[in-house]
């Protein structure tokens, strides 16, 4: 059975002077699939996602996001996207609802659709009594949820999620955990980066990046048995001792 | 355009909800206006001043009449040798001391040369300088009434303080609070608001959304555009009705023209934020790279002309000297466009150049 494929990448390389942050990477990824990128810092993920998000021009290789090319039809691309980078990305002092509708109007998306969308979100997220709260009220784990539940506000085909879960308590991390899989459900694709390994796990398949290329690209299950591994930690480990670049 | 809208009323909540922020943009300009206006003025008045007259002719009296009853100085006290002058300076109470030799009217009348000795405290030179300047002029003017009926045939000197006829100070600073409020508020605030985003992360959220990164740009400017119109308009009408500064020239003028200065300092600040990555060295550039230049060589507080060559080259390339020096011909002056045009076609020029820079930076930037 033949999925359908959201993102292609062949030998995707962007070089900054002589540094060549991300060598040559190919993959796919299909529709409604959670597919995670594994790195330590520096490894070249950040890279890797701001090039399929229209945000940096590649060198070389080519690579199409939900069925646009990245060089000609970035616009397109960002129509159909989602992000989430590391940093907490909603603005602090707009209220939960007007972060909601600033986004949502960003996209382009009307007002009385905003409106429905917004309280089904807010029910979602039982976040209805904090609705006219400012965001920085609120605590870290609801603020992360929110800026994953205004990233895919607009339904896009692909989100991106820069390593959403840094600095967020176990118990966040499951729930976050959870939307993501709803998500999923609800047929978005999920591309995630991350460097906790127990959030591999989740992922329905993973790749390990060391030193700007891909090492492994499989499930977790598989990749556990090829590199006769415990867990993805250990899988992860095995590879990253080749890594010569250092963590910035 | 709805994104633009719904972009510009976010950056509007940003400003309105930093309460502190706001009443620092919109009460500045008034108490600077205030501080400037009442405050730290180059005029004297009331000082205290003591006299020797060692003639006590018609001629003293009437000069120390006139020089009594006008509103710079107070007669302290009468000195009856040198002595007493220093005595009175070191006592620190008198700032002048106006000595009259002896056969004072005489010689005046006679030999056409009579002296009157003006000594100041001149360690608060500024005080020193406009005291002595207040009393010549008062005593020029007495001889110039006696001559004038005795002589047929002598020069006068007639020194007429164009546009600023009773030298008041806020003639001089209205123009350069102006141009200091909204490079302030225009330059800085935008470079910061800017910066923030990048280092808050949420500018790489809008980049990766449809929306156009010179709209991002553009809704950030427009709220500042509009408080800075805002202050322009306190600071008018404050120096109009507090300070009693006219507008003397065409208003509509004075407007377009300080749009055009807006509009110079918010492509600055832009240019600021396309080179920096925190919001304090956004802040510090500001600081160190606009205000200082816009106070110091603007010809705001010190004159341009006396300055050494080479900050005079300097001060050409400072966009707030043109503004002040337009908003002086129209406001202060009352002249028209032709006046002004060439300051105007300058200030476009600079203008340009910054906006020119920005789009590049931020084109590399993107790559």
């Amino acid at each position: 059975m033949e999925k359908e494929k959201v993102i292609t990448t062949k030998q995707l390389t962007k070089q900054f002077g002589d540094f060549t942050a991300v060598n040559g990477i190919s993959f796919e990824v299909h529709k409604g699939e959670i597919f995670g990128f594994l790195g330590a810092n520096g490894a070249g993920k950040t890279t890797a996602i701001k090039m399929l998000c229209g945000l940096l021009a590649p060198t070389s290789g080519e690579a199409a996001v939900a069925g646009f090319d990245v060089y000609k039809q970035a616009e397109k691309i960002k129509k159909n996207i989602g992000y989430m980078s590391q940093k907490f990305s909603l603005y602090d002092d707009l209220t939960v609802r007007e972060n909601m509708r600033l986004f949502a109007g960003i996209y382009g998306m009307d007002r009385k659709t905003i409106k429905q969308r917004t309280e089904e979100k807010l029910k979602q997220l039982e976040l209805e009594p904090q609705a006219d709260d400012l965001v920085n009220s609120l605590p870290l784990g609801w603020k992360q949820k929110l800026a994953f539940s205004i990233a895919i506000f607009h339904d896009p085909k692909i989100v991106f999620l820069d390593e959403p879960t840094g600095g967020v308590d176990p118990l966040a991390r499951k729930q976050f955990w959870e939307m993501i899989y709803t998500a999923a459900h609800n047929g978005i694709t999920i591309f995630v980066t991350t460097h906790y390994m127990d959030e591999a796990e989740y992922c329905d398949r993973v790749t390990i990046m060391v030193d700007g290329e891909i090492k492994a690209l499989d499930t977790p299950g598989n990749l556990k048995e090829t590199y006769e591994a415990e867990s993805i930690d250990e899988v992860f480990y095995k590879l990253a001792r080749t890594a010569t670049r250092k963590a910035d | 355009m709805k994104r633009l809208l719904s972009f510009v009323i976010k950056e509007f909540h940003h400003i309105f909800r930093d309460r502190r922020t706001m009443l620092i943009l919109l009460g500045m300009p008034i108490v600077q206006i205030i501080l400037f206006g009442f405050a730290v003025t180059n005029e004297v008045n009331n000082a205290s001043i003591a006299i020797w007259d060692q003639s006590k002719d018609e001629a003293t009296t009437q000069i120390i009449q006139r020089i009594s009853s006008s509103k710079y100085f107070d007669i302290e006290q009468s000195l009856h040798s040198k002595e007493g002058i220093e005595g009175a300076f070191k006592k620190g109470k008198v700032k002048m001391v106006i000595v009259f030799p002896q056969r004072f009217r005489e010689s005046l009348l006679h030999e056409h040369n009579a002296e009157v000795q003006l000594i100041a405290d001149a360690s608060d030179l500024n005080t020193a300088s406009t005291l002595t300047n207040y009393a010549s002029s008062i005593i020029m003017r007495y001889q110039a009434d006696i001559l004038d009926a005795d002589i047929p045939y002598q020069v006068k000197t007639n020194i007429k303080m164009l546009y600023n006829p009773n030298l008041e100070s806020a003639y001089n600073f209205v123009p350069g609070v102006m141009g200091l409020i909204l490079m302030l508020i225009s330059a800085m605030m935008t470079s910061v608001s800017i910066v923030r985003e990048k280092e808050m992360g949420t500018m790489e959220v809008l980049l990766v959304s449809p929306v156009k990164a010179y709209m991002v740009i553009i809704s950030k400017v427009i709220p500042y555009l509009v408080l800075s119109l805002v202050n322009i308009i306190s600071i008018i009408l404050l120096s109009v009705y507090a300070l009693g500064v006219p507008v003397t020239g065409n208003l509509v003028l004075l407007i377009g023209e300080s749009i055009l200065f807006i509009i110079t300092s918010l492509s600055l600040g832009i240019t600021i934020s396309t080179v920096t990555k925190s919001q304090q060295a956004a802040m510090l550039i500001s600081m160190m790279g606009l205000m200082l230049p816009t106070i110091l060589l603007s010809g705001f507080i010190f004159p341009i002309e006396n300055m050494p060559v080479v900050l005079q080259v300097i001060s050409n390339i400072v966009p707030a000297k043109w503004y002040i020096d337009i908003v002086r011909m129209v406001m202060i002056k009352g002249l028209g466009f032709g006046a002004v045009m060439k300051d105007t076609i300058i200030l476009t020029g600079i203008t340009m150049l910054f906006i020119i820079i920005s789009l590049l930076r931020f084109k590399t930037r993107l790559e």
